[in-house]
């Protein structure tokens, strides 16, 4: 594979369980399960999607919600494996699918620190050597042993994100989390990820605001009801999409 | 086995993780509780205490040192009860994290397994009590307990991995397991000695119930001082590797499926 790509997705199918529990009577429930689909009702969240995204470069993801964002980020992450197609990437992912993904709400911020240093796969050394950093950028320095169920949502945001982006990893992936910071939270962490964008790590940023995504991203990719809208600048693709959310 | 070697690198690579979760359900287990570690000992005690009342004085049984006999199997049985329990959420209770970030999944299982071992070792505590206050002679055959111990701790990975992966797709497990281990406790001889039933009910549980032979070499060792019997030492081991290994390989055929039903 061409050592200049970081991510390409080829011809990706992405299947999901409904599961819905609707059974209105005991003739359904037969029927279902003779049809095999008590257990099992098939969604296709991304139908054939096909792009290749180039190291170093940033690229937002745009789309309304149940467009199948989220889905081809966790497809990306290896979280989701695809039924049909493949996807292969090149380097290391730190995926920021939502904040606070281990935190355990009954220990403290100190201990959770460590564990989803674990989570995302740093040993105990390094999650050490960049406490401070971590506690600094939080700014959490007075709450460290108060138990995170005790914690704000914003609280616990800026502690999730600092944790996620102690390192340089070669692609990042960040969906939606800036949402329920505050503003100069929202700042804050959009300057983190334009350093590591100029660092040469590859971007890969979902939001519903586009001036973010104008700020952070060059290309983008919009996404409707799972299949892949149109693929371009930043600036081409945003216009036509807010062109678009505002009929 | 190109893939089995991958697998093990990846787990060393995830070793940190595997003690971030053992170390957490240990801290949180009697967190804000008024004695804290001192009810991994006293709970083992109260209960032995309890049956020793009963089937002293309602059944009678003709065992020497009583409270010895029990103990043993009731530790070694609790272990098993609370490993399996567990393991069954292992990977439905962590679906939220699953869903979010890449981890190895039967890292679950092994930690809940893990730290109900580290839960019975710290009740072995409470064992010591029971050999003391009983006179039991310590020989120095005491060192092969670890060797029963791994037996056990393989057996509990086994069933564990089967378990948690089987609970996610049939979530009825968990109703059908709480009736298996209740009649699995009752044909385990921990408060009864295994001469009381039927001759062939006794071969029965010694052909069948591993559980017995790991209770029988703990006990070998403990109540009469000797080297327990090497078939059964050979039949336990035989017996939890059987099941580490199909328990593994029904977690690794069907792991990337859980994901469309968690």
């Amino acid at each position: 594979m061409d050592t200049d790509i970081a991510v390409k997705v080829d011809h990706a199918t992405v299947r999901f369980n409904m599961a819905t529990e609707r059974i209105d009577n005991l003739k359904e429930y037969f029927v279902k399960l003779v049809q095999g689909k008590l257990m099992f009702q098939e969604f296709l969240a991304l139908k054939d999607v096909s792009f290749e995204v180039k190291k170093g470069e940033a690229w937002g993801l745009v789309g309304t919600n149940g467009s199948g964002k989220s889905t081809m980020l966790k497809l990306i992450s290896g979280i989701l494996k695809p039924y049909k197609g493949t996807v292969t990437v090149n380097g290391s992912i730190a995926p920021l699918i939502e904040l606070g993904a281990g935190f355990d709400g009954e220990l403290t911020a100190r201990e959770n620190i460590y564990l989803n240093g674990a989570v995302l796969g740093y040993n105990h050394k390094f999650m050490e050597e960049h406490f401070d950093e971590i506690v600094d950028f939080a700014e959490l320095r007075d709450f460290l042993d108060m138990p995170i169920k005790n914690y704000s949502s914003g609280m616990a945001a800026r502690l999730g994100f600092a944790i996620a982006t102690v390192v340089r990893p070669d692609i990042l992936i960040c969906d939606e989390v800036l949402a329920v910071g505050d503003y100069a939270f929202q700042q804050k962490c959009e300057k983190r990820m334009t350093d590591m964008r100029n660092a040469g790590t590859t971007l890969l940023y979902v939001s519903h605001n586009m001036d973010s995504v104008r700020n952070v991203c060059e290309k983008a990719l919009w996404l409707d009801r799972g299949v892949i809208k149109d693929i371009g600048a930043v600036e081409i693709i945003a216009e036509e999409y807010l062109r678009f959310e505002r009929e | 086995m190109e893939k089995m070697k991958e697998r093990i690198r990846t787990f060393f690579g995830y070793k940190d993780l595997f003690h971030e979760l053992v170390s957490k359900d240990i801290k949180l287990k009697y967190r804000r509780s008024f004695l804290g570690y001192i009810w991994s000992i006293l709970n083992p005690l109260l209960i032995m205490c309890i049956m020793v009342l009963v089937f002293s004085h309602m059944f009678r049984f003709d065992i020497a040192n009583y409270p010895v006999y029990l103990i043993i199997g009731q530790t070694i049985f609790n272990f098993f009860s609370e490993a399996t329990n567990k393991s069954m959420w292992a990977i439905l209770g962590n679906a939220s994290l699953l869903k979010k970030v890449y981890v190895p999944k039967y890292v679950f299982t092994l930690s809940t397994v893990t730290s109900s071992c580290v839960n019975m070792l710290f009740s072995l505590g409470a064992m010591l009590i029971v050999f003391i206050f009983c006179h039991v002679m310590i020989t120095p055959w005491i060192l092969f307990v670890p060797v029963i111990l791994l037996q056990v701790y393989i057996f509990c990975l086994g069933m564990g991995m089967f378990l948690s992966a089987t609970t996610v797709f049939f979530r009825d497990i968990q109703y059908i397991w709480s009736a298996v281990i209740t009649a699995w406790m009752y044909v385990t001889p921990i408060f009864y000695p295994i001469q009381q039933l039927p001759v062939w009910l006794q071969r029965g549980i010694k052909h069948l119930n591993p559980l017995y032979s790991y209770i029988q070499q703990f006990r070998m060792i403990v109540l009469d001082g000797a080297c327990p019997d090497p078939r059964l030492v050979l039949y336990g081991f035989v017996v939890a590797l059987t099941m580490l290994v199909l328990g593994t390989w029904v977690f690794f055929k069907s792991q990337d499926k859980f994901i469309l039903y968690i």
